[in-house]
């Protein structure tokens, strides 16, 4: 009777807590969604940087023309006159989830726009991340680490900082297909079902379709299986997790334009391959060891070893000489910067100005995960507690997301969802432990004063319960709930091995014989003062979590703002220039800049440029980059050669905006200087130092950049004092030969010049001809003026 | 030398008679896995005189063996009675598991076979 009593209000238990979880999670997607609203409030509903801007041009071209047309578009009005085949050299996932979205909600006749549609998906699918947060944690340790895991991962600034509304790049939608793919792969490892492995597969194609980053994926699964075997952990459920995905992960990886063929010749997934068939040849020995006697496995194995090894060395020894035969051993630039952190600086110096490419310094760590830096250890601990394979596996996914954010700051992104799960599983452990002690020590006080009360049979815990001897059978009642308690239970035991032998003395044992194990108590006044800090701990990263979010992310960038006393200023300069473009400039005239602005300019001035952020062809960026390094008339040589009719240059002098072009020269003439030997980078500095005022050398002073940044620059204040650089420039009062000033924007941060068409006559020359043979005159001798056009 | 190849007889003698204690059932789903395999053999055997081009034709084929033959592997170990992990899983679910895999193993076959 009264088991079944308990048992009664353990299902309602069960019933409400179900409820409530739910109830929690959908307020998790409200947060995730919520938190990431700053920049819309704050500026508008626009897009951010740079690289949104060009996916936010191709779903205008799936909605416009279908996806036929988008899956084999050429498109002209970039890196002119090369093109770029948009259809193979995109990742898909994005623009197909925003342009699905975009229909779906069309067709109910809710009127969005493609911009709405696009600026709102990153936050969407934030708080499905936070979701699929709340699965794989659940699976890795259990619900309340779930819930945990999952608000936090709402709110870290790692992951608010690449989705925020308006950034419309691949980890919005990318952050979320991994934490899918890694959560059903777990639950295949834990439920050994293939159908889940199916779904795996589906959802790794996803991840495959959405972000270069999926080699992560590709590499880190089959490490972890690697690590099962090693430490004996073979199973069945393994086999079943790790082979279907192989096999039918390569082939929907090549289903992909963008990865191809590369899914079965790079050496990025060569590791999978190996460990494919590493697996199959462990499966096969645990198949015959199961089969055959002690005696004769002994005697195959020393059978197999002999012959095996041979054959093993030949086919060893014809891979690495396959892959030493190619220069970078079979990996991509980006990669190998990854595994070496110096190779870019070395070779690639396009991949080694961007700034998000850097590694990470110390504070950049604390500003982006924040309070996780600290719970990250005691998350790894408690997942060694009881070790399974999903919590090596977080571990590994922890350790080896920790290595690749060292690398590049970029990679931080990687590391939020790891982090975020370890503490979750660190808070949700410690949490229990604490309420467990607190509930211990209360019902300890109550059970003192009353013998067999049937008020502690209702809390149900199973602590309580064994400290009152009539209700010894309620303990083995399998509710989820006291099981979950149990297991947390054998978790925080070895957490304090301290407290250990004073809390045995002070528990009341009516019975020695028991299945479970003692539980873990600390004292009452401890664990209420640690759970008035641990709340106060998670109130000081919410705050800095909501802070980073509308102060440090929140930043379109394509509009600035400044306060100064009288009042906030807006620097909407560049749409003000890529407007102007558009209204009086003919449509298929070619604009030149560096490449940063290529993305903007197609999508907002729309208008054909010669590079763009892609940065896929490093010749015709240097060759972009030669022309604003060299004199006016060789840079109209060159421009004139691409077509071009307009120059855009970006600069911050005036106003003190430090991102300008004058800033990025020396990337210019790095890059530049990498391909055209005639560009030399000692030329620009003066005793090694980049400088622009008095004391530069004259090749800075009368290279184009120096020019068209600082043409009429004086006129502003009399003197050409510039605000980035906090000196007066060097050439103050000069006239262009070859360009012609168009427009210049409100701050002069944006330029616009116009390329002079060459003279149909040249006067002096034929006048010089005639008087070639006789001795020149005196007439002539002051009145010859310099031709620029010879 | 000579213990090495009595060694080897009787290891395939003991091996050759563990293995025909095995159900009917779990020797049939062997079998398909050895034609599956036989199959990528032969195809690989075509492509070494033939030429691989087109690349994708023979990677899909390639693969679609392999496949079949693994789903049927993770389907014989579901199935298979000593497999103590996966006594409360009905075959019929193990089945319906492996035909769905497989349905989508080939419509992706399908669509990169070109």
């Amino acid at each position: 009777m009264a088991k079944s009593k308990v048992e009664g209000s353990g299902s309602l238990r069960n019933a409400f807590g179900g409820v409530l979880s739910v109830f929690i999670l959908l307020l998790i997607g409200v947060l995730a969604f919520s938190i990431r609203l700053f920049s819309v409030i704050k500026y508008e509903s626009v897009i951010h940087e740079f690289d949104p801007y060009f996916n936010y041009r191709v779903t205008q071209f799936l909605s416009k023309n279908g996806i036929y047309e988008f899956w084999n578009w050429f498109d002209d009005r970039t890196w002119y006159p090369l093109g770029r085949v948009i259809g193979g050299t995109v990742y898909p996932g994005l623009t197909l989830t925003a342009g699905t979205m975009w229909w779906l909600a069309n067709s109910l006749n809710i009127p969005l726009s493609v911009e709405t549609v696009c600026v709102f998906t990153a936050p969407v699918f934030s708080a499905f991340a936070s979701w699929a947060t709340y699965l794989l944690t659940k699976e890795v340790k259990g619900p309340g680490a779930g819930i945990t895991a999952a608000v936090i991962l709402a709110m870290v600034p790692s992951y608010i900082s690449r989705s925020v509304a308006g950034s419309y790049d691949n980890e919005a939608v990318a952050i979320f297909a991994l934490i899918f793919t890694f959560y059903l792969y777990i639950k295949t490892l834990n439920t050994g079902s293939l159908f889940y492995a199916t779904l795996n597969s589906l959802a790794y194609f996803y991840m495959v379709c959405s972000w270069g980053g999926y080699t992560f994926i590709i590499n880190l699964i089959p490490m972890h299986v690697l690590l099962c075997i090693v430490t004996g952990r073979y199973s069945s459920r393994l086999y079943i997790a790790y082979a279907p995905l192989v096999v039918l992960g390569t082939l929907l990886a090549a289903l992909v334009p963008v990865v191809g063929f590369n899914a079965v010749m790079t050496s990025e997934h060569f590791g999978s391959f190996l460990v494919f068939i590493i697996l199959h040849v462990v499966a096969l020995v645990y198949y015959i060891k199961g089969i055959l006697t002690p005696r004769l496995f002994k005697m195959a194995t020393t059978l197999v070893l002999t012959v095996g090894v041979a054959v093993c060395a030949v086919v060893i020894a014809i891979l690495i000489a396959l892959v030493a035969s190619s220069p970078t051993k079979g990996w991509s630039g980006r990669s190998l910067s990854l595994l070496d952190p110096t190779y870019a600086s070395k070779y690639i110096p396009i991949i080694a100005s961007v700034s998000e490419h850097q590694p990470p310094t110390w504070p950049s760590y604390f500003m982006d995960i924040n309070v996780l830096a600290f719970l990250v250890p005691a998350g790894i601990v408690a997942c060694f507690l009881p070790l399974s394979d999903a919590s090596s596996f977080a571990v590994l996914y922890l350790v080896t997301s920790v290595y690749f954010s060292g690398v590049m700051v970029r990679l931080m992104l990687v590391l939020a969802p790891a982090a975020c799960i370890m503490s979750g599983i660190a808070l949700s452990e410690a949490f229990g432990v604490l309420t467990r002690s607190i509930k211990f020590h209360i019902n300890n006080f109550f059970v003192d004063s009353h013998t067999n009360t049937p008020a502690t049979a209702k809390l149900g815990d199973s602590t309580s319960t064994e400290s009152s001897v009539p209700h010894q059978n309620v303990v083995k009642s399998d509710t989820t709930a006291k099981s979950e308690v149990v297991k947390k239970e054998k978790v925080a035991r070895r957490k304090q091995k301290k407290e250990k032998e004073l809390t045995e003395n002070a528990l009341v044992k009516p019975v020695p014989a028991k299945k479970e194990k003692w539980p873990l108590v600390l004292p009452f006044e401890a664990s209420f003062v640690s759970i008035l800090l641990l709340i106060v701990l998670g109130g000081l990263y919410v705050l800095h979590c909501v802070w980073a979010a509308a102060e440090a992310y929140s930043a379109p960038s394509i509009v600035l703002t400044s306060h100064s006393h009288d009042g906030m200023h807006v620097f909407d300069d560049f749409r003000e220039a890529y407007a102007w473009l558009r209204h009086n400039t003919e449509v298929d005239d070619k604009v030149a800049s560096w490449w940063d602005y290529g993305y903007q300019t197609t999508a907002m001035a729309n208008r054909t440029v010669i590079v763009d952020n892609n940065t896929w062809n490093n010749t015709h960026i240097a060759t972009v980059g030669t022309a604003m390094s060299s004199p006016e008339k060789a840079a109209w040589e060159i421009f004139n050669s691409l077509d071009v009719k307009y120059v855009l240059v970006v600069f911050g002098g005036l106003v003190g905006y430090p991102s300008d072009d004058i800033n990025k020269f020396l990337w210019m003439v790095r890059i530049g200087g990498g391909v055209f030997p005639h560009i030399k980078e000692a030329d620009y500095l003066r005793d090694g130092h980049y400088r622009v005022d008095a004391q530069a050398t004259q090749t800075m002073l009368n290279c184009l950049m120096y020019k068209l940044s600082y043409y009429r620059f004086v006129e502003t204040d009399g003197k050409g004092f510039d605000r980035v650089r906090r000196y007066e420039i060097g050439k103050k009062h000069f006239k262009l030969t070859h360009f012609e000033e168009v427009f210049t924007t409100h701050h002069w941060m944006v330029r616009i010049y116009k390329l002079k068409p060459q003279k149909n006559r040249i006067r002096g020359k034929s006048k010089k001809s005639k008087l070639g043979t006789k001795s020149s005159s005196s007439k002539q001798g002051g009145i010859t003026r310099k031709n620029p056009w010879n | 030398m000579a213990k090495a190849t009595n060694d080897a007889q009787l290891l395939i003698q003991s091996i050759h008679k563990a293995y025909a204690a095995t159900p009917t059932n779990l020797k049939i789903i062997d079998l398909y896995v050895v034609y599956a395999v036989m199959t990528a053999l032969i195809q690989v055997v075509y492509m070494a005189m033939v030429g691989s081009f087109p690349f994708n034709s023979f990677l899909s084929g390639i693969l679609s063996c392999v496949g079949t033959a693994v789903l049927a592997v993770c389907l014989r170990i579901q199935v298979n009675k000593d497999n103590k992990e996966f006594k409360d899983l009905p075959p019929e679910r193990a089945f319906a598991d492996f035909v769905l895999c497989n349905l989508v193993l080939h419509l992706v076959i399908m669509n990169f076979l070109g």
